[in-house]
């Protein structure tokens, strides 16, 4: 989500890409590329008759809560996160859409992997946005970052159908404001030499870390702008901000940020939770609602290579206690089967009745799929439910999130907040 | 009740009947150790007996006691077999007043609380005598067997030992799907008993025979199929357990007949290479087993987590071939054959390999197999 921090018009067209032309981009290593309203962007590709109304996807109950929302949509001042309830008011024309997390997932994997063609030093920040550090791939290439992010915003046009923004910069930190600004469907570069100019017109808020109570605090020592704090002696900021936040804002403002881009650190769990939209007691509702979101988190192990030993389950009722219980594996898994049976034990088995707002699957102790053997059973067939599953996978992945799914699950609990509707208009 | 007591005797007692305890009981009586002191129901010269029963297990051991005033009371076990193990070598006295029992050892003194006798189960009766065997080969059979047994609640029929009595000989055998382990031997019942086969929880048979095998001692072992009971008793500990109402998987058609290479191991190098290179197998992923004439190299791990490799000198006949296992099952699999040599066959890399003792003339010995399943490789 780019920050619309506004530079002064006349500024920020000096920065931005245009017809193939940008600024000089040497020595700016780093880009941010951000999916344009990622989620809407996709339902929009999968129902072209939607380009030109506003679409908001989200919870569509009356828990739900907005996850993306186009261009057109946010005229109307709908915003990332706010309940779809507020949003329906500001915008009852918009046509309001659930989620379909299979399908951006299997989107984003394919954006990641257009990145990871082009340099190893990827880092996802989620979905629909990562950084790219580019410098040890120009030589190999033969082109310069700018040209990259340009190849890169035509690739994922063209092989995914939805448009993306790229910053590039010198830092991290600058790679990804000049991606927010330059927002939808553009490309900002922002020259080394020039980073002062760029930075200092830009409002505290604009700095990383500087939240609503941080931008108080300045405002009340007369500091409106990324200039005034790079004037300020660091002794000052530090009376006011603290020494790690007083430090870290004046390197920023200064345009320094030692991050580096780390490729994807290995994650440490994988899971899937689901607020209902009324509280259930049915087993039989939490057991189907176990089963989706076991799909879910065994589908993300299977895309992503990985499998986990131990399972666990979150519970949390009603008056908001919450219980996690957990089960460990004799063989890692990435089955659907494996994990939804092992969290419908711990249902059984541990959870005590009672109206349930909130369940949860999570996969834990990850291991890399590719290095684990697969521990043979005497009664396993030669080729099991990870074949049939990853067979269904495939399916999905060409014909989207409905292709394929158990059979308990067709009559799908109409009143969930986050749920990939069926999906009839498609193949 | 007043009675006076061993220390030792009672602290070995009570320790063994609180071990069958459950750690959380569903309520407070089943926790409890029931003192039955001049009871006609226990064994002449043991005044005392000690039980506890939770409904799945039931324990009694006699305690010679000199019975001042008869009785019977129950306590809380955990708390009992902690205050027994720690009290001084003194004579015991035990004594119950009103809802309170007291313990005197030299000059230590202890009031616990009673719970009332009335809400404790009755005890079940022994089974009928099937036969009798030497504490020691039942000991180590259950033991071989006992450690293939599944640890998964929600797959009961492979958390339980099947025994089966019959054709003149006695056969163990527990699974649970990744390996299966077998032990067979010659044995006679006392009666003609029709033959017979029932599955009885791995935890708790593997428990039994271990403290009913002390050196030279019988265990007895009786038997109530139709009622779901089994009784094992020895060195005057008697011990019932529930039969687990499943069906054991059909296992013989697992048996390889016939294998294609074939390697005789010393047991205690490849244990120690094993445990060595198994440090850098992340979270039990495999060893492997690379087999060439004369030869085994073990590895394990790769680039990321470290890699490890080690050598051992094998008598091998076959193909070379690379077979992978998890660490923790093959270490447990020639570890049960409980010979000095192992004997490993197998036919490909993903089809089941057996282990097998290897007597001291160097021919495979009868009577035990562990079959395991491979790790197939990736890739």
């Amino acid at each position: 989500m780019g920050r619309s921090a506004g530079l002064p018009r006349g500024l920020a067209d000096r920065f931005r890409a245009v017809d193939g032309r940008w600024p000089d981009d040497t020595g700016c290593p780093v880009l941010h590329v951000d999916m344009d309203a990622f989620y809407a962007s996709v339902e929009i590709r999968e129902r072209p008759e939607l380009r030109e109304v506003p679409v908001v996807v989200g919870g569509v109950g009356h828990r739900g809560v907005v996850c993306s929302a186009n261009y057109l949509a946010r005229t109307f001042g709908v915003r990332s996160a706010m309940p779809t309830a507020h949003a329906r008011r500001l915008a009852p024309h918009a046509v309001f859409l659930p989620p379909s997390f299979g399908l951006y997932q299997e989107i984003s994997r394919g954006v990641m992997e257009i990145f990871r063609d082009i340099s190893p030093l990827v880092e996802p920040l989620s979905l629909d946005e990562a950084f790219v550090d580019v410098s040890g791939s120009l030589r190999r290439l033969r082109t310069t970052p700018a040209a990259i992010g340009a190849q890169i915003r035509a690739r994922v046009e063209a092989e995914h159908g939805i448009t993306c923004s790229v910053g590039v910069g010198p830092t991290k930190f600058l790679a990804k404001l000049a991606s927010g600004m330059c927002k939808p469907d553009g490309m900002m570069v922002v020259p080394r030499a020039e980073v002062t100019a760029f930075l200092h017109p830009l409002p505290v808020s604009a700095l990383w870390g500087v939240g609503k109570r941080t931008a108080e605090q300045l405002e009340r020592i007369g500091l409106d702008t990324v200039a005034d704090i790079a004037a300020t002696p660091l002794p000052r900021l530090r009376r006011v901000l603290g020494v790690a936040q007083a430090e870290h804002l004046h390197a920023l403002s200064r345009g320094r940020d030692d991050r580096r881009v780390e490729p994807e650190s290995r994650e440490k769990s994988v899971g899937a939770e689901e607020t209902f939209e009324t509280d259930h007691h049915d087993r039989g509702v939490l057991r189907r609602e176990l089963l989706r979101l076991s799909e879910r988190s065994a589908g993300t192990l299977r895309a992503r290579g990985l499998r986990g030993r131990t399972v666990s389950i979150k519970v949390r009722f009603a008056d908001f206690t919450t219980i996690t219980r957990s089960r460990t594996l004799p063989v890692a898994t990435d089955v659907t089967r494996e994990v939804f049976g092992t969290a419908c034990t711990l249902l059984d088995e541990h959870v005590p009745p009672g109206a349930v707002r909130l369940i949860g699957v999570r996969v834990e102790q990850l291991v890399a799929g590719d290095d684990t053997g697969e521990q043979l059973m005497f009664d396993a067939p030669e080729r099991g439910w990870r074949e049939a599953e990853q067979a269904a996978d495939q399916a999905r992945s060409k014909f989207g999130s409905a292709a394929v799914r158990p059979a308990s699950l067709l009559s799908a609990a109409p009143e969930r907040s986050g749920e990939p509707a069926p999906r009839p208009d498609h193949p | 009740m007043k009675i006076r007591v061993e220390r030792d005797g009672l602290a070995d007692a009570v320790a063994w009947v609180a071990r069958s305890l459950p750690s959380r009981p569903p309520v407070p009586v089943l926790g409890g150790v029931l003192l039955d002191a001049g009871s006609p129901d226990g064994e002449p010269g043991d005044a005392l007996t000690v039980s506890g029963f939770d409904y799945e297990v039931s324990a009694t051991v006699g305690v010679p006691a000199t019975i001042a005033d008869g009785g019977r009371t129950l306590v809380s076990g955990r708390l009992l077999a902690d205050i027994t193990k720690a009290l001084p070598n003194h004579p015991v006295e035990i004594s119950v007043d009103g809802s309170r029992m007291t313990i005197s050892c030299g000059s230590a003194r202890f009031s616990l609380p009673t719970m009332p006798v009335e809400d404790y189960p009755q005890l079940p009766v022994m089974p009928q005598l099937v036969g009798e065997l030497a504490g020691e080969v039942f000991g180590e059979a259950v033991s071989q067997v006992a450690v293939a047994a599944g640890k998964d609640d929600t797959l009961p029929m492979l958390t339980g030992v099947r025994v089966e009595i019959g054709g003149g000989k006695l056969t163990l055998v527990a699974t649970d799907r990744f390996r299966l382990a077998m032990r067979e031997f010659p044995w006679e019942p006392n009666e003609a008993l029709d033959e017979t086969a029932v599955l009885v929880p791995a935890k708790t048979l593997a428990d039994a025979a271990k403290t009913l095998g002390v050196s030279g001692g019988r265990v007895e072992l009786s038997l109530a199929a139709n009622d779901g009971l089994l009784g094992l008793s020895g060195a005057g500990r008697r011990t019932t357990t529930r039969l687990l109402d499943a069906d054991f998987p059909k296992y013989r058609q697992l048996l390889p007949s016939e294998h294609s290479s074939a390697a005789i191991i010393d047991v205690d190098p490849l244990v120690q290479a094993v445990k060595r290179v198994s440090l850098v197998a992340e979270r039990g992923t495999q060893v492997r087993l690379e087999f060439v004439e004369g030869g085994l190299r073990l590895s394990a791990g790769g680039d990321d987590e470290g890699s490890a490799e080690e050598e051992l000198r094998v008598e091998y006949t076959g193909e070379p071939v690379t077979i992978a296992f998890n660490p923790t099952y093959l270490l447990e699999g020639v570890s049960a054959v409980r010979t000095p040599r192992a004997h490993l066959s197998f036919t490909t890399p993903s089809r089941p390999a057996l282990l097998k003792p290897v007597d001291e003339d160097g021919n495979v010995a009868p009577g035990y197999i562990y079959l395991l399943m491979p790790v197939r490789l990736p890739g």
